[in-house]
């Protein structure tokens, strides 16, 4: 007999929520972290390193879902940057995957063909697109037109 | 759409970050930084005040060489100075600094303060935007304190413009987090679910984040939610795919929105109201009937999107756990995806699927899809699908496919990942005893594992195919002729030699009858693994010679040859030497019932959870193993402390019989496995009652240990602390850490110091002992700005595994449950020895660190030698007592290395602290270091001296103890040792 209910995943407690986001390229340069959650310098040093790690070792045919320590990262490669997102493991897997890809569309509309060399020489303006489209951990807004809208105003004020 | 150009706007800041980027190596890179902030500093040093923007240039370029991995110690002014600028990119530069480099507990924090009140009320959006975001990356208590209140009114304020109330809802989520205490409920709640029916889809998509978070610490204030999202998820469902607009992602009309509602409603049971239950059931039928329609777009984010809804719909139908027609119709759908070609769907159908295997609806309907399963386990390229796929197989396993399943996974070990062994052969073991019908299967199963995964097949694997053949008389027979065959192997894994060596020792007899398998032939057979062997397996095999005696008399002389011989007696491993002196001892003295009755075989153990099942469940976390320990609990399981008390005179073969004396803590993790083995055996045997009960070595105590840790509520514990609710179950204290007793070596000649210390934590410790009475302060300092929450010490005896009986007293006060940052506080513990012991007491420290789990075990520094009271004595007297002690189990000896430069002066001080008295002009050599000293204890005194010779030739010392008891002297030699 099985007892019913007891492999449910009914404590959900802690929602939908992003613990870090990190961009980083192929030789682990950082070019975007930013974190929802309390760590100390080393510690985030270290977990910019191990998430390089595991990440860069993955071929096109794995998943785009790795577990890491108690969490899970979902990534994304475009060109030579990868995308993290760090979350709960039984947070909902595509929807960060495609939270990446909108964020990147954002970027890429903003930025006009983003590089990588846009997020190293306006790192203070990928920040306001990151607080526009996620914040305190939780995906903020996702229309695209809404976000760029907004961008572009703040673009036009001094 | 706006192109941005390079650093447009700060010049300075691209040509710095050019000039960075062009720098050859890293101490280009220094030089370059370090010129820059002198530059900046003499800048803001300078006479001239800065214009707005030159102060934001610098404070950017200030952030990006933090961003580098540099330290800024400067320019946290210029950043708050930058906040009440009414220029936009001003103001979002100097919240930026603020957000990523100002620590909460700044003393400009009050200055923050002060901007952000002033944005918050500004009316610009733009403005109270950035006040808004950096509340929430910051999320400080101090800031939660300063606006929790203001935050809630901005939210639901009618005049607030859509993008204020997005953020402000996220703001007040995080504050809500950070400090729940902080975040005022009642009158606005009611205003912020009716935010589910904003038009704005934004300010939705926000505000469920918000009402999740809310709804599970008070789900009745927020049940009106559920018909809100019901119907605002029922609209988005059945829209056209164009209707909602900027919504539409891909042809998926607002796929996050859907996600986030779909899990609000997780927080909750179905529906009560039937119309709104119907209505979420036409939703998710919706969702379900468009998996099957084709696809609108072939690009992968249009069918990410639409399964990142299908997934959470299959959530929430198994949460809901009570349509049966739903489930299947999932399952059905996760089946299509299992042989999908993108990698990722197969892994998260295997994922689903494993929970829907849980459910009585779905899981025949999971169990058809065990072909594709199992071809995913043999041909998945990416490990983490293959690990997927065999969590799946075990969670599908019952009683009619148990032997399909076992098998394929026994298969998939030969090739397996290391990095999965461990944990399928946990799985291939459970399922194996939960599903056997016949137990040879169950024998034969575990047999196997040990023949091709035998180093992953860990002592809780192998304890438990004992404890079964121990419990039902019909498999023992088949199990031994069966381990007789196996270890014919020229090669098989020491894992096999003692399981082999074990079964025959118990039920050998059984396949004696067998001229192939007579007693001579197992005998030879077993000792021919003999020499190969490890230190504890030999032990054990030792144990099977004297049970051999008791079952075959015939091979009494060879045994007791093999036992005599040089190898044995003198065996430099003392208890592999004490056992054939035992063993020899016990079978030429004692008459053969005598022999039948301390040798008799092991009665049975009692039923109980599996221990494999609970080191999966520590391995996996708690919801790893739920879906598989679905109920086939025995109903006598909960008798963890075990029913039958065995005749004390019984001696074990190595020996599940630690459980059934009552012994429930683990060995300690210092003494070497077999340590805590027979040295008692003779004293056991041959004085009666009085003596202590001797123990196998170590297999079964860690065994019934699911143990690991002492358990505070068997009767040897001490009283760790007066607070019962206090007390930690068994699966709360972890072991200690790795470096425990490289930290519990640095307080044998000391007692103030340091005990540990990482980032977060430092513990010191202040002692002092006098006679049989310890008073210890505690000092815990947090080392962070963050308050610890939960924190709680709390101490508790493993017992003295040779003695089990109440050795330490320790009475702990408890302390506060919060330690703000920065703070440090103080725990008094009284000590109070009531007999010798050797392990020390354990502490364990568990508390939660921004939100996450902490916990530490860690030696507290008293040992025995803390009890000392020093004895001056002329030399006369010394060689009096000296040779008083002079029965060889009353003396201890190690002659080992030195560690540390020989330094008299050095090793006089470390005897003193060691807490003995220094002897002078006792030894005839003035280099050698005599003392003598009393271990004071509440039930006996044990009198000792010690001398301890340098060789400062060699680098060598020889230390010799003499006590009126054995144990002692071994152990205060061991602790001496290791201070030299």
């Amino acid at each position: 007999v099985r007892l019913k209910g007891q492999g449910k995943r009914c404590t959900r407690s802690e929602g939908l929520e992003i613990r870090f986001i990190l961009i980083q390229n192929r030789a682990g340069k950082t070019r975007l972290a930013k974190w929802y959650m309390q760590f100390d310098d080393d510690e985030k040093q270290k977990l910019i390193e191990e998430v390089h790690a595991v990440v860069t070792v993955r071929d096109a045919k794995h998943t785009n879902f790795v577990e890491f320590r108690n969490f899970k990262i979902i990534y994304r490669r475009y060109a030579g940057l990868y995308f993290c997102i760090c979350v709960d493991v039984n947070d909902n897997n595509l929807a960060y995957l495609e939270a990446i890809h909108n964020f990147v569309e954002v970027l890429n509309e903003y930025f006009h063909n983003v590089c990588e060399l846009d997020l190293v020489f306006n790192f203070y303006k990928v920040y306001t697109v990151v607080d526009e489209m996620f914040l305190a951990g939780e995906i903020r807004e996702t229309s695209q037109t809404k976000v760029l809208k907004q961008l572009l105003m703040l673009q036009s004020l001094e | 759409m706006p192109a941005v150009s390079k650093g447009d706007g700060m010049r300075g800041l691209a040509v710095f970050i050019s000039d960075i980027r062009n720098c050859k190596s890293k101490e280009a890179e220094i030089k370059r930084i370090n010129k820059e902030l002198a530059n900046i500093r003499s800048k803001f040093k300078g006479d001239k005040a800065l214009d707005g923007y030159s102060k934001k240039k610098y404070v950017c370029k200030l952030l990006f060489i933090f961003l580098l991995g540099h330290d800024i110690d400067f320019g946290h002014m210029e950043a708050v100075n930058l906040l009440s600028s009414n220029k936009y990119t001003e103001k979002q530069i100097g919240y930026l600094f603020i957000s990523v480099l100002v620590n909460s507990n700044s003393e400009l924090i009050r200055l923050i303060n002060n901007a952000i009140k002033n944005d918050l009320a500004s009316r610009n959006p733009t403005f109270m935007c950035l006040a808004l975001h950096c509340i929430a990356n910051v999320g400080s208590r101090e800031m939660g304190e300063a606006f929790a209140a203001d935050i809630p009114r901005i939210l639901v304020a009618g005049d607030s413009m859509d993008s204020v109330k997005q953020s402000a809802a996220l703001c007040l989520l995080r504050l809500y987090k950070a400090s729940p205490d902080l975040v005022p409920m009642g009158e606005w709640t009611a205003r912020v679910v009716h935010l589910l029916n904003d038009q704005h889809m934004g300010v939705v998509t926000a505000a469920v984040s918000l009402i999740t978070c809310l709804c599970k610490k008070n789900p009745d204030d927020f049940k009106t939610c559920i018909s809100l999202a019901v119907s605002r998820l029922s609209r988005i469902v059945s829209s056209a795919s164009t209707d909602l607009q900027d919504y539409t992602y891909y042809f998926v009309p607002a796929p996050w929105l859907s996600v986030k509602l779909l899990r609000l409603l997780q927080c909750y049971p179905p529906p009560e109201d039937a119309a709104v239950k119907g209505r979420l059931v036409e939703c998710l039928e919706t969702v379900l009937n468009k998996a099957q329609e084709p696809p609108k777009s072939k690009k992968v984010q249009h069918s990410n999107a639409k399964n990142a809804i299908l997934f959470e719909t299959i959530s929430l139908i198994i949460h809901y756990d009570s349509e049966p027609n739903l489930l299947v119709r999932a399952c059905n759908q996760l089946g299509q995806f299992l042989q999908h070609r993108e990698t990722n769907l197969r892994y998260l159908a295997l994922e689903s699927m494993c929970t829907l295997a849980s459910s009585e609806f779905s899981h025949e309907a999971v169990k058809t899809h065990i072909d594709t399963v199992i071809n995913a386990l043999k041909t998945e390229r990416d490990v983490s699908v293959r690990q997927r796929a065999a969590d799946l197989l075990y969670a599908m396993c019952d009683r009619s496919n148990a032997k399909q399943i076992v098998s394929e996974m026994l298969r998939y070990l030969e090739t397996a990942d290391y990095a999965i062994r461990e944990e399928i052969v946990l799985k291939v073991a459970i399922l194996a005893e939960k599903y056997a019908v016949d137990y040879s299967w169950y024998v034969d199963t575990i047999l196997n594992l040990i023949r091709i995964a035998g180093d992953y097949v860990s002592e809780e694997v192998w304890y438990r195919v004992l404890q079964i053949v121990t419990n039902r008389d019909d498999v023992q027979g088949y199990a031994a002729k069966t381990v007789f065959e196996a270890l014919q192997a020229p090669a098989c894994h020491e894992n096999m030699v003692k399981v082999g060596g074990y079964i025959l020792g118990e039920f050998g007899n059984l396949i004696a009858g067998d001229p192939r398998s007579s007693p001579p032939v197992q005998f030879s057979l077993l000792h021919s693994k003999f020499h190969l062997c490890s230190v504890a397996t030999r032990a054990l095999l030792l144990s099977t010679y004297i049970k051999f005696i008791n079952l075959f008399p015939e091979t009494k002389a060879t045994i007791q040859g093999v036992l005599r011989a040089g190898s044995q007696l003198r065996n430099a491993d003392v208890e592999l030497q004490q056992r054939a002196v035992e063993y020899l001892t016990l079978s030429s003295v004692a008459s053969t019932d005598v022999l039948a009755t301390v040798l008799e075989e092991m009665p049975p153990f009692p039923e109980r959870e599996s221990s494999i099942l609970a080191k999966l469940k520590r391995k996996k976390g708690p919801g790893a193993a739920s879906a598989l320990d679905d109920g086939r609990r025995d109903p006598s399981s909960n008798d963890i402390n075990g029913g039958v008390e065995p005749t004390p005179s019984t001696v074990s073969t190595p020996s599940p019989s630690a459980d059934l004396l009552g012994l429930r803590a683990a060995p300690p993790p210092a003494a070497p496995p077999a340590s805590a083995g027979a040295g008692n055996l003779l004293v056991d045997v041959f004085d009666g009652p009085a003596a202590q009960p001797s123990l196998g070595p170590t297999p079964e105590e860690a065994f019934l240990s699911e143990l690991e840790p002492p358990a505070p509520e068997s009767p040897m514990a001490l009283l760790a602390d007066p607070a019962p609710a206090a007390d930690p179950g068994p699966e709360d204290i972890g072991p200690p850490i790795p470096e425990a007793d490289e930290l519990l070596n640095k307080f044998v000649c000391k007692n103030n110091g340091v005990l540990f210390e990482n980032q977060l934590l430092q513990i010191g410790v202040k002692s002092e002992f006098r006679q049989n009475l310890g008073r210890m302060y505690l000092f815990y300092g947090n080392k962070t700005s963050v308050q610890f929450q939960n924190f709680s010490p709390t101490v508790v005896h493993p017992g003295d595994l040779q003695t089990h009986i109440l050795s330490l007293a320790v009475q702990t006060k408890r302390v506060a449950a919060q330690v703000d940052g920065g703070a440090q506080v103080q725990q008094v513990l009284n000590i109070e020895c009531l007999r010798d012991f050797l392990t020390p007491p354990l502490l364990s420290v568990r508390f939660r660190y921004g939100g996450a789990p902490q916990a530490l075990t860690l030696k507290l520094p008293v040992t025995i030698n803390k009890f000392f009271q020093p004895t001056e004595m002329a030399a006369q007297d010394f060689f009096q007592r000296w040779k008083q002690l002079s029965l060889p189990q009353q003396e201890a000896q190690k002659i080992f290395k030195a560690n540390h430069p020989m330094d008299a002066e050095v090793t006089k001080a470390k005897l003193l602290g060691f807490g003995s008295a220094l002897l002078d002009n006792v030894d005839p050599n003035p280099e050698n270091f005599v003392g003598a000293g009393i271990i004071q204890t509440k039930a006996l005194q044990v009198g000792c001296l010690l001398r301890l010779e340098p060789n400062a030739q060699a680098q060598m010392y020889r230390l010799t103890l003499r006590t009126s008891k054995e144990s002692v002297s071994r152990h205060l030699c061991e602790l001496l040792a290791q201070q030299f």
